[in-house]
């Protein structure tokens, strides 16, 4: 018996520490079990706090970024001057390349009836710089507004855009309710 | 811009009437030519039952893993798998959701009350912890795309030498205390954030990640898997599961019959030499020095702590509320640089310089406790460190260091143990004991040599 005895000193010792780090790691695993989320996080632009700085299309692990301008068509005047089609003081209201706001000519412009005019976000060419953005808010309803695409994004761990967002526009937000679309105006 | 205020005031007087548009300047028109209104288009997320399935994937990977270890002793079984789980969760899933990063969310989930943490990234922290528990690290062999990227490019390895390899085993500790501490107070992931190899999971990444990839990938040619053994904080979780787990992988299937052969295999220096029995001038000594290094662990807590102290004001400004209170306060001329983006966001928010600085004051304080807890863990490390140098188990046969085996296997197939021609390989028998089948010529871990006992902890 003197003879096991040092062997299952160990393998007491050695079981002991066992069981404390799986109490540890149920420990750890329960306290975070207990406020766990069965849905999945996403990451969402808030639009009514994002400043248009501009980072979005700089910042995003994805070249081009996730993040593209989305148009809120129940928010839109379909003004003939739309502030985030046209540079301010445009030469003239026409479809000149001069004229447009959009580095990538990602909206494009199409007239409905006079005087209004649909303007319609090419996703494919948009970057998220969020430039139109500025002019829709700036001189029109803001019916122009970013949001990550959820289907580009690559959802990181922690979104390197809501690191560096000035207005702590980006948060988690449960993935079965993924977009923050403006709108509604129409309804209060 | 004449033309702009004109049109622009028309509309804005014709809403006015209508105080609760107060952001719709011009009211949609009444389309009279049948114009249907497209609607913006919302693709959804990836599906939920998707992210299970990831975790489904994890739990399987590991569960064939062990199985591959412990019975068939495949190292190509292993090799396969670990090829399978870098298309899967690198290049397929991009890297995100992984368990290395996994930490932070645990972390920032305990403690930060608006954050829950989602299931799916809970139980990629916690499934590998408990299958390393068991059947020691067979998640870096097998399942990890970080581990796999740089095991797959392993060409010449050199071993380093103990007082190279144990001092940079100091590292990963000190970043998994600094990506907790990070976490925790919600100033960012750096785990994720400097990620060399997710980037290419993308193909996509920033110059200087590249850089930094292609760099641990070009060192990973000679020093095997730099990032896993001198980086990656989670194996640090990984290692103190592994060195006390239940089973562990034998490098032979039955008895060692010390050809050396797989110490020369490891790439990763994680063979231990059969040891010599020490002499009895040294044992006593080392009881020396063993008493000496135990009273310095207090010593070393406390200068963690103090240092730790020290470093917390450098540490948090880290985060941005911090960054831009000091901003603020010590060139106040920045107020009117219209290109400082943070700057000019903060001024138009509206929120007071007040209620900046008490936020940034809480997150300072925030460090402070978790700066001093961060150094009485690196100190409690260190002086573990040197302890653990002092700790000398008797073994007569090679056999890994449990915490820093990665099973990847390539020991078990230089074995030449039960290969031999003509001979069954008795496959099974002892699936991974790591002690010597019973009663099988030399003393196993039982069979005391003298003088043993005092090695014991």
């Amino acid at each position: 018996m003197a003879n096991n005895s040092s062997c299952n000193r160990r393998d007491f010792l050695e079981s002991s520490i066992r069981l404390t780090l799986a109490l540890a790691v149920g420990g750890v695993g329960g306290l975070a079990i207990s406020k766990a989320a069965t849905d999945d996080w996403v990451w969402q632009i808030d639009p009514f706090a994002c400043t248009q700085c501009g980072r979005c299309a700089d910042e995003c692990v994805l070249s081009p970024s996730a993040v593209k301008c989305v148009h809120a068509f129940d928010l839109c005047g379909y003004c003939d001057l739309c502030g985030g089609y046209f540079i301010p003081g445009a030469n003239a209201l026409n479809t000149g390349a001069e004229n447009m706001l959009c580095p990538t000519s990602a909206i494009q412009r199409k007239y409905i009836e006079d005087p209004y005019f649909e303007y319609v976000i090419d996703e494919g060419l948009c970057i998220g710089c969020a430039k139109c953005v500025k002019g829709c808010s700036a001189f029109g309803n803001g019916s122009l507004h970013l949001q990550i695409k959820q289907d580009l994004c690559v959802n990181c761990n922690e979104c390197a855009i809501a690191r560096l967002c000035p207005s702590d526009a980006i948060k988690r937000a449960p993935a079965s309710d993924p977009y923050l679309i403006k709108g509604g105006f129409m309804e209060n | 811009m004449s033309k702009w205020k004109k049109t622009g005031s028309a509309f804005f007087l014709s809403v006015l009437e209508g105080i609760s548009f107060a952001q719709q300047r011009f009211p949609k028109p009444e389309f009279e030519t049948g114009y249907v209104q497209p609607s913006p288009e919302t693709p959804a997320p990836r599906a939920l039952f998707l992210e299970y399935l990831d975790v489904g994937v994890l739990f399987l990977v590991l569960l064939l893993a062990s199985w591959l270890i412990y019975r068939k002793r495949s190292r190509r079984g292993i090799l396969w798998l670990s090829v399978f789980s870098l298309a899967y969760f690198g290049f397929y899933r991009e890297g995100c959701i992984c368990a290395v990063g996994s930490v932070q969310n645990v972390a920032l989930s305990l403690f930060r009350p608006e954050y829950a943490i989602s299931l799916t990234a809970l139980a990629f922290f916690l499934i590998p912890l408990v299958f390393t528990l068991f059947h020691g690290r067979t998640f870096c062999a097998a399942a990890c795309p970080l581990g796999a990227i740089q095991d797959l490019l392993v060409a010449k390895p050199v071993a380093l030498a103990p007082w190279v390899r144990k001092p940079l085993g100091l590292i990963p500790h000190l970043y998994l205390g600094l990506a907790v501490l990070f976490a925790a107070t919600g100033t960012e992931f750096i785990i994720c954030r400097y990620d060399p190899f997710v980037g290419f999971f993308r193909l996509d990444a920033r110059f200087v990640m590249v850089i930094l990839g292609i760099g641990f990938l070009v060192l990973g040619l000679f020093v095997a898997r730099p990032y896993c053994r001198f980086l990656c904080p989670y194996g640090v979780l990984l290692s103190w599961m592994s060195r006390f787990s239940k089973r562990s992988l034998s490098i032979t299937p039955a008895e060692c019959i010390d050809c050396k052969l797989c110490a020369k295999s490891c790439p990763f220096d994680a063979i231990e030499k059969p040891t010599n029995r020490q002499a009895a001038d040294v044992k006593e000594s080392n009881a020396k020095r063993f008493l000496v290094y135990g009273l310095l662990l207090p010593v070393f807590v406390a200068g963690g702590c103090f240092l730790g102290g020290r470093a917390h004001v450098f540490l948090s400004k880290a985060h941005p509320d911090v960054r831009l209170a000091e901003l603020l306060i010590s060139q106040p001329e920045v107020r009117n640089d219209p290109d400082n983006i943070d700057v000019q966001a903060f001024l138009a928010s509206g929120k007071t310089m007040e209620t900046l600085i008490a936020g940034a004051l809480v997150v300072r304080q925030e460090f402070y406790y978790g700066s001093l807890i961060l150094g009485a863990f690196m100190g409690l490390v260190a002086g573990l460190m040197l302890l653990n140098q002092l700790a000398f188990r008797e073994h007569t046969d090679y056999e890994p260091n449990k915490a820093d085996c990665f099973s990847c296997g390539r020991c078990m197939d230089y074995c030449p143990v039960g290969k031999e021609v003509g001979k069954t390989r008795e496959v099974g028998k002892n699936p991974g004991g790591w002690k010597n089948p019973g009663g099988l010529g030399k003393p196993g871990r039982c069979g005391k040599p003298p003088g043993f006992d005092e090695y014991l902890i």
